[in-house]
């Protein structure tokens, strides 16, 4: 079977992808709000694994790891309450996460139940690429994992047609020099270096990521590209509101 | 079996530069340029200069009479406490701020854990002109007050690190999202021998002044160079890193690290990595840290705010796997009454950091032969509350 993932970024559409911290705002929310961010349209959802130290997220995903540790969670119990995710949702599912956590669970077996729960693929923001690719590229790829990385308006030309060479997904474009959740909107060295990738003519298409909060900032980014993903706006939003109004943040980007 | 890092940053299967792709090309410029750099005549004359004139090295080696007596063996002190702002931090600032200033970057932060290493950037910082932003925990910034008041004093803003355990990592952690949110102008001065590839093996370099200077000094006063063992005290392990670097590839020295056992190394209140930390990855680096099962970082304890750290650099790592070094761990209690000794018998009093080393006379016997020379890192000032509380002075 083709990757979900693949099939996804066929479609003839911009794509919005969703990121969430697993277990946030309570432990077994998890596995509503995949459901619920389908039902509203979304077309790819980023689970995080939470973390002690994310050291690439801003205050407000930073806030809601340690809840969600603070609830209970952890890698078992992420996977326990992913194990029927497959019979009711049919949208692609990565899981984001720091990369000591996986390596405690085992590499190996971490791709194992990804697989075999249905998870499409990984973004692992401190796993380098070069490390990536000389030990781990043969794992992931043995379970069906597409591994994405992350590109920022200081990664030279070289590097991104490399990380284009080793990618088989997405690349996931980080919209400006900073952690999540820190910029509101784009000025000119955005745009600018949305044009400068999209004249690379990549074979992966990308998605705009960090600084997409409501549907100007989400309709900007996804003029070059193929999707754009939301995560401490709705982060924020289930601060706020709690898991009962997710379609109306959705309706509100699209 | 070498000690020193490889191509890829690796110590064995220790180091490498596990970061987000933010950071890469910040770390990538520091990793392809340091050591032309650092070998630049310009550059080693300037570094040398300040070290002399401005640090006022080289610091003595100075043998421990009355605490040989005691202990029946042969100590000399490596006075790292007699630098200029009282500690062994200062010798990799220097060398940090003057490869900053070579990169073109005119802004600087770094974490902190005691206020040592914060002031030490405080200070290079004030003497270059270069702005300074200084991140420390909330914990620490209420137990290290006067180093506070030293950093704001030398015009440096201390910025406090709130979340999770508001100690030494988690200033890290601040300091490496100010890094991510300011890419190019920023240069980020890491105190320790912990971060991805470059940064162990460049503050090891600057502090392996410390062991270059033993060498010769020793020479002098006992006509051999090297000592049977050098000690240390380690948290990330700067500067145990520097007192044992020029001995690293000669086995007859010994080489022991003392870690800090909090109250007891399996009283869960401890900071001793090296018995409780497993493989994996910490503040871009693969090393031994103090994770819970599921691989999330634990929160140390230590009444030492310098060894309050959850990991140790890659280097110290491999130093354990291999066996090269003995490691030791001690608790607080026995810290401080090392530290009062030590105060008592030769009227120095040390930082709360070096005490720790200073107690290893409890867990290891040397022969009254021996040449036996601690790094004395740090001077009490700063500790002297804890001092107070602890002794009720």
């Amino acid at each position: 079977m083709k990757n979900r993932i693949n099939q996804k970024l066929t479609e003839d559409k911009k794509l919005l992808s969703i990121y969430f911290t697993a277990g946030y705002p309570a432990l077994n929310d998890t596995v509503k709000v995949i459901q619920d961010l389908e039902k509203s349209g979304v077309d790819m959802i980023e689970i995080g694994l939470p973390f002690s130290d994310p050291l690439a997220d801003g205050p407000t995903i930073q806030e809601s790891s340690t809840v969600a540790l603070h609830n209970g969670m952890t890698t078992k119990l992420l996977f326990e309450q992913l194990k029927d995710i497959r019979k009711t949702v049919t949208i692609p599912l990565i899981i984001m996460g720091y990369f000591n956590p996986m390596m405690q669970y085992g590499i190996e077996a971490f791709c194992a139940k990804c697989q075999e729960i249905g998870i499409d693929g990984l973004i692992i923001p401190d796993l380098p690429v070069a490390e990536y690719h000389e030990h781990y590229q043969q794992t992931f790829e043995k379970y069906g994992l597409i591994n994405v990385f992350l590109i920022t308006p200081q990664t030279s030309d070289e590097r991104i047609r490399f990380i284009d060479s080793v990618s088989n997904g997405f690349i996931y474009m980080v919209s400006s020099a900073s952690t999540t959740g820190a910029k509101n909107t784009f000025g000119d060295t955005q745009q600018h270096y949305f044009e400068r990738i999209e004249a690379l003519g990549l074979k992966n298409p990308q998605i705009v990521g960090f600084g997409i909060s409501n549907e100007e900032t989400f309709t900007q980014a996804t003029k070059t590209a193929k999707g754009a993903i939301i995560g401490s706006a709705f982060i924020k939003h289930l601060t706020q509101n709690g898991v009962d109004s997710i379609e109306g943040f959705v309706k509100e980007i699209r | 079996m070498s000690y020193q890092v490889n191509e890829k940053g690796y110590y064995g299967d220790f180091g490498g530069a596990y970061i987000p792709e933010m950071l890469y090309p910040n770390v990538e410029e520091l990793r392809t340029t340091y050591l032309d750099i650092m070998n630049e005549s310009s550059f080693k004359e300037e570094f040398n200069q300040l070290l002399r004139d401005y640090v006022g090295r080289p610091s003595p080696l100075y043998y421990a009479k009355r605490l040989s007596e005691k202990h029946n063996t042969k100590v000399y002190l490596k006075r790292e406490d007699l630098n200029h702002t009282g500690a062994h931090k200062v010798n990799n600032t220097i060398g940090q701020i003057l490869v900053a200033k070579r990169l073109g970057k005119n802004r600087i932060i770094a974490e902190t854990g005691a206020g040592q290493h914060g002031v030490a950037t405080a200070t290079v910082c004030a003497l270059m002109g270069i702005q300074c932003v200084v991140y420390m925990g909330e914990i620490d910034i209420k137990r290290q007050a006067p180093n506070v008041a030293r950093m704001k004093m030398l015009g440096a803003e201390v910025r406090p690190a709130k979340s999770g355990s508001k100690t030494l990592k988690d200033a890290t952690n601040e300091a490496i999202r100010d890094w991510i949110n300011n890419p190019v102008d920023t240069h980020y001065i890491i105190g320790s021998a912990i971060g991805p590839h470059p940064y162990p093996d460049m503050v090891t370099r600057f502090q392996s002044i410390i062991s270059e200077e033993i060498k010769w000094q020793l020479k002098e006063k006992e006509g051999r160079e090297n000592p049977d063992y050098v000690v240390a005290c380690i948290g990330g392990g700067s500067n145990a890193a520097g007192t044992y670097y020029h001995f690293l590839d000669e086995p007859d020295v010994g080489i022991i690290a003392v870690e800090a056992a909090g109250k007891g190394v399996h009283s869960g209140e401890s900071a001793a990595t090296s018995q409780l930390g497993k493989e994996g990855i910490i503040h871009g680096c693969k090393t031994l840290l103090m994770q819970t099962q599921d691989g999330q970082i634990t929160e140390p304890y230590s009444i030492s705010a310098g060894l309050d750290y959850p990991g140790v650099g890659p280097l110290h790592s491999h130093l354990y796997k291999t066996g090269r070094g003995e490691f030791y761990s001690v608790t607080d209690d026995d810290a401080m009454a090392a530290g009062l000794e030590l105060s008592q018998l030769e009227g120095i009093i040390p930082a709360i950091e070096t005490s720790h080393a200073l107690a290893i006379f409890n867990d290891k016997k040397f022969t009254p032969d021996d040449i036996v020379v601690i790094s004395l890192s740090g001077r009490g000032d700063k500790d002297l509350n804890t001092y107070i509380d602890y002794f009720k002075l």
